[in-house]
């Protein structure tokens, strides 16, 4: 690919609103699907002669079948609340990528072709035709969009950008408009199982290279089962926990921590996937094959109960949409919920002491923690709202001797996007995810330099990926972001025997259930 | 001008009735298909009524954007509350009792709304993020509420109309009996521009104020894992597989 020449935007010390400037960010597309990326998604593979219409029909249909999307067109006021609240905005200063500004490219096309004002005096309202300029300005800043949500917080309407942004795609995919990124993962996932594309024989290999790595480290026979049927819990991760550093560390813990528990737990590979791109590209049909692969592979191995591995926008799928997709989940253990994130499932262990740490083991860390944004404000953990937040913090507090928070506004339901959510973590969106990570950037160097943090910690694939990439940019190293269950996996101390004898395995499951 | 103001008036009433009629049934009959409350969301229906009550009192969400928004915009609605309420003192005969009883902040309030008022407009000349966003018709829809307000206060704090005369005008139009209507220019030109804005409300951005009742990330329970929630359109896309 060509090589992309920009600089990296400078950290400041306490956050500035910039000025705008006009198409700084005009440049910046991702790769268009071609044919064979397209059609398996049921998507035309080139844009279609009559592509106006049809985009503008889709549109129309969007609006009936999504509510959220109808009183978003109507309801904004353009007050500019929003204006300085997304991170692509902040990092790049276009303003374009101020969220209202986002929404209008798509709003303006809405009242032109489907309100009375715009249809009688579209510059009034400030309406305006669809053209290939227009559709030009989708595809770069419709990816310019990480579906974090963070607007939708400040919103006086609640006006969520990554419904318009989830709306905009699914109309350019019809049109035969896609993007490459998303458009591979998801064909590979409805084929193979998982976004990466790794194939049975490929995931054997790696979990038994696990179970040889964890053994000689720790003595003890920690497993990794595969298409164990009659397991009680079925294990969906992201297929980044398989072999990306720090994914693969926290792979590890989640192995560990069912080891100390005694549990009989399984991976799938059928569905050796968490992540869900469907939801990336708006369209409810490919989210929902790739959930129903979830469900059948819960099926087909009989278990009792399904925990998700760490990852961002996968957990809003499975929290937030999983019921809804590919529910009802009756055959499954009622005493638990469907799904469980396996922060909640570690989180229930060490409150009732049934795990047993040595937190010195974490004492060369000085750690913070990254709420991923889909974790943070479409998705919960636990009974109580905002346990999404607590949950992973009282784990690497268990764990760890040394965590400090960062500020209050970029934290918690404030929390800044990595930068590379919602379909963008390509290489050919290098500049971008750099720009986009400047707030989270900003706010990571503040406790670096008044708490001496050494590490940020979070439980999303994708930030995990996306700051490995960009934090040398920002004079970081790539080995300062780490998975959660990766401090789980250092300080825990593992007391249950190799082979775990039945008795006590029955044991501990009660004790846990209990 | 008695009767042309009599039918503007039916006219106008009819347009935001009807108009606001179907835009609330379009909310109503569009499902939500996902659950998207934007999170931490409360988990029953009483803690989201408790949610909504704050948005639509205290402006919740505003008041963790910008402070300066969230004043102006505040003064201007609360204001504007105030002054509505206290023009219910021309439809009714005899006077609701806390109709008198706010009449004396009702008068005030308007000053209130105008100040709000005025600086959204500024924030919106001023402030270039805002700038870029605004269409004509966002400064021109402050402009017309700024005019209907100034017009209103001109009348109760500099020169009074003739007010015995309108509210006689007014409840005869509300028993359809056309009586005669005062012709103070000042009142004419007020009593025109809140027409005008009846007759836009149910397209423009007005439509935020039946909106943020069907917004789903903030009117939907956080309970996806407890309940099944699926939209109609979803239900066919199962039954149309044979399972």
């Amino acid at each position: 690919m060509a090589k992309v020449e920009f600089a990296t935007p400078e950290l400041k010390e306490y956050p500035i609103i910039p000025k705008l400037q006009r198409d700084a960010m005009a440049h910046s597309s991702p790769y268009v699907a071609k044919d064979k990326f397209q059609e398996p998604l049921g998507y035309p593979g080139e844009l279609v002669e009559n592509w106006k219409e049809v985009a503008i029909a889709k549109m129309g249909e969007l609006t009936n079948k999504y509510r959220s999307l109808q009183v978003f067109l109507d309801s904004c006021v353009k007050c500019g609340a929003c204006t300085d609240k997304c991170h692509y905005y902040l990092g790049t200063t276009d303003p374009k990528n101020m969220p209202v500004a986002r929404q209008d490219l798509f709003r303006k096309v809405y009242r032109r072709y489907y309100t009375l004002a715009g249809k009688l005096v579209p510059k009034l309202v400030g309406a305006e035709d669809l053209t290939e300029e227009v559709l030009d300005d989708w595809y770069t800043y419709f990816h310019q969009c990480s579906q974090c949500r963070r607007c939708s917080v400040y919103c006086p309407y609640g006006i969520d950008t990554a419904e318009i942004s989830m709306a905009a795609r699914e109309v350019m995919d019809t049109v035969g408009k896609g993007q490459k990124y998303c458009n591979e993962i998801i064909g590979k996932a409805q084929t193979l199982g998982n976004n990466l594309g790794l194939p049975e024989p490929a995931l054997i290999d790696t979990l038994e290279g696990l179970e040889e790595d964890v053994e000689e480290e720790t003595g003890v026979a920690v497993k990794f089962p595969l298409d164990v049927k009659g397991a009680d819990i079925l294990l969906i991760t992201p297929s980044a926990d398989f072999f990306a550093e720090p994914h693969i560390d926290g792979l590890i813990g989640y192995a560990k921590v069912f080891h100390e528990a005694g549990a009989s737990w399984t991976l799938s590979s059928y569905a050796s996937e968490a992540a869900n791109f469907g939801m990336f590209i708006g369209s409810y049909e490919n989210m929902r094959k790739l959930a129903l692969r979830i469900r059948q592979a819960a099926l087909d191995l009989g278990v009792k109960r399904i925990v998700f591995g760490e990852c961002g926008h996968a957990w809003r799928v499975a929290y937030s949409f999983l019921n809804t997709l590919a529910g009802p989940f009756d055959f499954l253990d009622p005493n638990y919920p469907v799904p469980q994130h396996i922060c909640e499932y570690t989180h229930d262990l060490i409150q009732k002491n049934a795990l047993t740490f040595d937190k010195t083991e974490n004492d060369h860390m000085t750690l913070t923690y990254h709420d991923s944004c889909n974790v943070a404000r479409a998705s919960r953990m636990g009974d109580v709202p905002g346990g999404q937040f607590t949950i992973p913090r009282d784990i690497i507090k268990a764990t760890c001797n040394n965590f400090y928070d960062m500020p209050e506004h970029a934290i918690k339901e404030g929390t800044y996007c990595c930068g590379g959510g919602g379909g963008l973590l390509t290489d050919d969106l290098i500049e971008l995810r750099v720009k986009g990570a400047l707030p989270r950037m900003e706010a990571l160097k503040h406790v670096t330099e008044n708490n001496g943090v050494t590490h940020m910690a979070a439980i999303c694939a994708i930030c995990k990926s996306q700051f490995s990439k960009v934090f040398p940019y920002y004079d970081f190293t790539m080995d300062q972001i780490v998975s959660v269950h990766q401090l789980v996996s250092n300080a825990i101390v593992l007391t249950q025997a190799d082979e775990g004898d039945s008795d006590e395995d029955k044991q501990s499951d009660d004790a846990e259930a209990a | 001008m008695s009767v042309l103001f009599a039918i503007l008036f039916y006219l106008a009433t009819a347009i935001l009735v009807l108009g606001l009629a179907a835009r609330t049934r379009k909310y109503l009959n569009t499902p939500a298909p996902l659950k998207i409350p934007t999170t931490p969301a409360p988990t029953t229906r009483s803690g989201v009524a408790f949610r909504m009550l704050k948005e639509l009192t205290i402006f919740e969400s505003l008041f963790k954007s910008n402070k300066w928004i969230w004043l102006f915009g505040w003064l201007f609605h609360m204001g504007m509350l105030l002054v509505l309420l206290r023009h219910l003192r021309y439809f009714t005969e005899p006077v609701w009792w806390w109709v008198e009883l706010i009449q004396p902040f009702g008068k005030y309030a308007s000053l209130m709304m105008l100040a709000g008022l005025g600086g959204l407009l500024l924030r919106r000349i001023v402030v270039d993020r805002v700038r870029y966003i605004s269409a004509p018709s966002d400064y021109l829809m402050l402009l017309l509420i700024i005019a209907i307000g100034a017009t209103g206060a001109l009348m109760t704090f500099v020169t009074n109309a003739d007010i015995v005369t309108l509210k006689d005008y007014l409840l005869g139009l509300m028993v359809f009996d056309i009586r005669t209507m005062p012709t103070d220019p000042i009142l004419v030109v007020h009593l025109s521009l809140v027409i005008l804005l009846m007759a836009i409300f149910p397209i423009s951005k007005l439509l935020h104020a039946p909106g943020i009742f069907f917004s789903p990330t903030r009117n939907q329970v956080d309970n996806p894992r407890e309940r099944r929630h699926v939209a109609a359109w979803a239900i066919k896309l199962e039954s149309s597989e044979s399972k």
